[in-house]
């Protein structure tokens, strides 16, 4: 007797529209966009600043529009969601073996936050956030 | 015993027949006790005969009766018909795999992935066998027996959207295979193995859904061992740049 398989064919444009597992995961792999523009928009800062104080200030008065402000509100949001959704998988992918025990996820996950706190303060201090 | 009546709607497929699959519905009256496969095989036995599947050990060993319930891959012997919500029970064969014959899907795909990862020890400098044994601490063994516990069921494959839109991504369980072995200590073929793990159809291929160590009815979570090998694998490609080794170039 021959064989028949079906395939069923998937949508590739909607395809994580039937769970919410799915759904969750593209949520994530789309703050890239917002992440991407934040990252761009920091960069003509930074041109700016190179290119003298006239610039610059051209700069800052675009950072000052309330679409600009709306946008880094959202985008602060967005990245809040991607890292600790990040930071709450990093076990999986850094387990600790401490003779034959694991160390528990949460150690792990508590370590890449104090990370996180030590360079972000580091960042501020280099940037003379603590200056007043 | 108290006994509610269910109805199934299973995926019927017959391949001499029919030109594609359809739902076909049937009550089967369930102890309370029953999983999913216990229904199934009431309508084999009772009701239609001609309804095909796979099982084999009813204890979620074997690996055979995986399917999808209500959407989700799951082991049809360690679904509890009580666990799920009040209504119609959705039966369809595994998805992501080509349907067979109702449900018995076409595994080739999975097995041939499983030998291309080469899952087994491998020795690059053989042991005398009047040496004795290659002895392994219990720490050398915890570090990867959680990943031994894969019994071949490819509900990852089936819940893994990567596979689903990339059909030549290596997968979840071979890679997870693959990462026991490089993690076992009487083992030496991590070189070997790299060219298919560290390809782009193998690690690199993994958008970390998660949703393989959501569904895996042993709890292997195939994500954290595919992650894993991630930082490996970049370990070694920095390592190889500062001229320090770290695996095969």
């Amino acid at each position: 007797m021959s064989r028949k398989p079906y395939v069923r064919e998937i949508s590739h444009t909607t395809w994580y529209l039937a769970r919410r597992r799915d759904l969750l995961h593209m949520a994530q792999e789309v703050t890239f966009l917002f992440i991407g523009i934040y990252t761009i928009m920091l960069l003509w800062g930074v041109k700016a600043l190179s290119e003298g104080p006239g610039a610059y200030q051209v700069f800052l008065d675009a950072l000052g529009s309330p679409l600009v402000i709306a946008f880094n509100w959202i985008t602060f949001v967005i990245m809040l969601y991607h890292s600790i959704s990040w930071f709450s998988v990093t076990p999986k992918a850094m387990p600790v073996q401490i003779g034959e025990e694991f160390l528990p996820g949460g150690i792990i996950a508590a370590g890449h936050y104090i990370a996180w706190v030590v360079v972000s303060a580091v960042i501020y201090y280099l940037a003379g956030g603590f200056n007043g | 015993m108290t006994q509610r009546t269910v109805e199934l709607s299973i995926l019927r497929y017959r391949p001499e027949e029919d030109d594609k699959p359809w739902f076909q519905t049937y009550q089967v009256p369930c102890d309370e006790d029953w999983v999913v496969l216990d229904a199934i095989n009431y309508v084999k036995d009772h009701l239609d005969g001609s309804l095909s599947y796979r099982w084999s050990c009813h204890m979620a060993v074997c690996g055979s009766c995986s399917m999808m319930i209500n959407g989700d891959p799951a082991l049809s012997c360690k679904t509890f018909i009580r666990d799920l919500p009040e209504g119609q029970v959705r039966i369809e064969p595994l998805a992501n795999f080509p349907i067979e014959r109702d449900l018995v899907v076409v595994m080739d795909d999975f097995m041939e992935k499983l030998q291309r990862v080469k899952p087994y020890l491998i020795r690059s400098t053989e042991k005398p066998l009047e040496e004795g044994q290659h002895l392994q601490s219990p720490a050398e063994l915890k570090k990867f027996k959680q990943y031994t516990l894969c019994i071949n069921c490819a509900c990852c494959y089936s819940a893994c959207p990567q596979y689903a839109l990339i059909p030549e991504f290596i997968g979840p369980a071979a890679l997870t295979l693959a990462h026991r072995y490089n993690q076992d200590s009487r083992d030496q073929g991590r070189d070997e193995r790299e060219d298919v793990v560290a390809s782009n159809e193998g690690i690199w291929d993994c958008s970390f859904a998660g949703a393989c160590s959501d569904v895996c009815p042993k709890h292997v979570d195939p994500a954290s061992a595919v992650q894993q090998m991630k930082i490996a694998s970049t370990v070694d490609w920095f390592m190889r740049r500062l001229g320090l080794g770290g695996g095969k170039s």
